[in-house]
């Protein structure tokens, strides 16, 4: 076991394990000395071999040389040369930009839809999932009012294969939320329900319908609140139950 | 000029001789320049130079004694397990970075090249398998086995001094 965290520990330096990776070796160098020493040694190592590795500068003699040589080119003018290495800076840099944007989101969108697959487990494992209980949404709604600082509309569910089965009030982010059972045939659906300002661990603006940990997810803004709708029944019967949801007036 | 300095670094380690290096950062520029039209806006400058830098340097003569040097041995398999951790008393030493330099320099080309840009440019994974045009498990396996040689060459250094 120790063997299989030592083989990450270069590629949890490097910072290339996933953010579900990068979680459990953290906890585990907690409470693993050999790990934790050994994760000492290489950052050692790395820093050394960084700092050994810059190594040679060219001479200004050099610099000038090659400044001339290109800007006295046929066909590429000083100007164009300074254009073509702006315009190449530029779209490094924009290029990182959006790059570390990009993982920054989608590392925040992991970690939001984790935890709201811990939430629906510990739900479903728990004695007592639901601190109201009623298949009627005109008891659930009222339930929540002065629990939570704001209201929400549910769907009518007749013609349709869901069924509410109650509802708790729960957190994300230390932010207090909703938290609705549904039942599909045997699959029990959560729907989480947060001020999108809460909920937000930027998750951008859009919908979106992904796989967490083989749990089907929807997500979406409405009324300036921020749904999930996690479970692991069909992608198809989540994206129904969205629908519904989208649609209640 | 975008990453001069750092190109020539680069150059420096893999030639090894400041002539050559200076002629292939020189050949790097004006191949860049004159092919800037063909880089895909969006796509990695940085790697795309190094690429290019890269390419030069293995179509040149010294690059092409060095790459007929490396092993045969498969790079694709599993990464091979780190070795033992290595005595306080060894990473003390490491402050000595001529000991260092003399070790990344006999490692053999393919291993110096990917640790460089692992260590000294900070590339990611995905930068360098397109700066050196392999896939990313053959960036992870490379690697480890590099750092292993850079340990046990260390190793055997130290134990001679």
């Amino acid at each position: 076991m120790a063997d299989e965290w030592t083989a990450k520990l270069e590629t949890y330096l490097d910072g290339e394990l996933s953010a579900g990776e990068m979680r459990d070796l953290d906890a585990h160098l907690r409470s693993c000395p050999s790990c934790a020493a050994g994760v000492i040694s290489r950052i050692q190592i790395k820093r050394a071999v960084h700092s050994a590795g810059k190594r040679y500068s060219p001479s200004a003699e050099f610099r000038q040389r090659i400044r001339k040589s290109i800007a006295t080119k046929p066909g590429v003018s000083p100007i164009r040369m300074w254009l073509a290495a702006t315009a190449a800076v530029a779209l490094l840099l924009i290029a990182g930009l959006v790059t570390f944007t990009v993982r920054q989101q989608q590392l925040q969108r992991r970690q939001t839809f984790s935890e709201l697959a811990d939430l629906h487990v510990a739900t479903l494992a728990s004695a007592n999932p639901v601190d109201v209980i009623s298949t009627d949404r005109h008891t659930v709604k009222p339930w929540f009012q002065g629990k939570i600082p704001f209201t929400f509309i549910l769907p009518e569910l007749q013609n349709s294969e869901f069924t509410l089965i109650g509802g708790r009030v729960t957190y994300l982010g230390q932010a207090p939320g909703a938290e609705l059972i549904y039942q599909v045939r045997k699959h029990q659906i959560s729907v989480f329900i947060f001020q999108n300002r809460n909920a937000g661990h930027d998750l951008g603006s859009g919908s979106s319908s992904l796989q967490q940990l083989s749990f089907n997810i929807e997500s979406w803004n409405q009324d300036s609140l921020r749904y999930f709708v996690i479970g692991d029944a069909s992608s198809n019967d989540i994206r129904n139950l969205a629908d519904l949801l989208k649609k209640a007036r | 000029m975008p990453l001069f300095d750092q190109l020539f670094n680069f150059a420096h380690w893999l030639a090894q001789d400041r002539t050559e290096a200076e002629d292939l950062v020189q050949e790097t520029y004006v191949k860049a320049l004159k092919g800037f039209s063909s880089f895909q806006p969006g796509t990695n400058f940085r790697a795309w130079m190094y690429r290019i830098l890269r390419n030069t340097f293995l179509t040149s003569r010294t690059g092409l004694k060095a790459s007929a040097t490396i092993p045969l041995d498969s790079e694709d398999g599993p990464e091979l397990p780190a070795g033992p951790e290595t005595p306080e008393t060894i990473l003390i030493e490491y402050s000595q970075s001529q000991i260092l330099q003399t070790a990344i320099e006999s490692l053999p080309i393919h291993f110096r090249e990917v640790l460089l840009l692992c260590e000294v440019e900070e590339m990611s994974y995905q930068e360098i398998a397109e700066t050196l045009s392999i896939p990313m498990g053959t960036v992870m396996s490379r690697l480890s086995r590099a750092r292993r040689a850079l340990r046990e060459s260390l190793q055997q250094k130290l134990a001679r001094t």
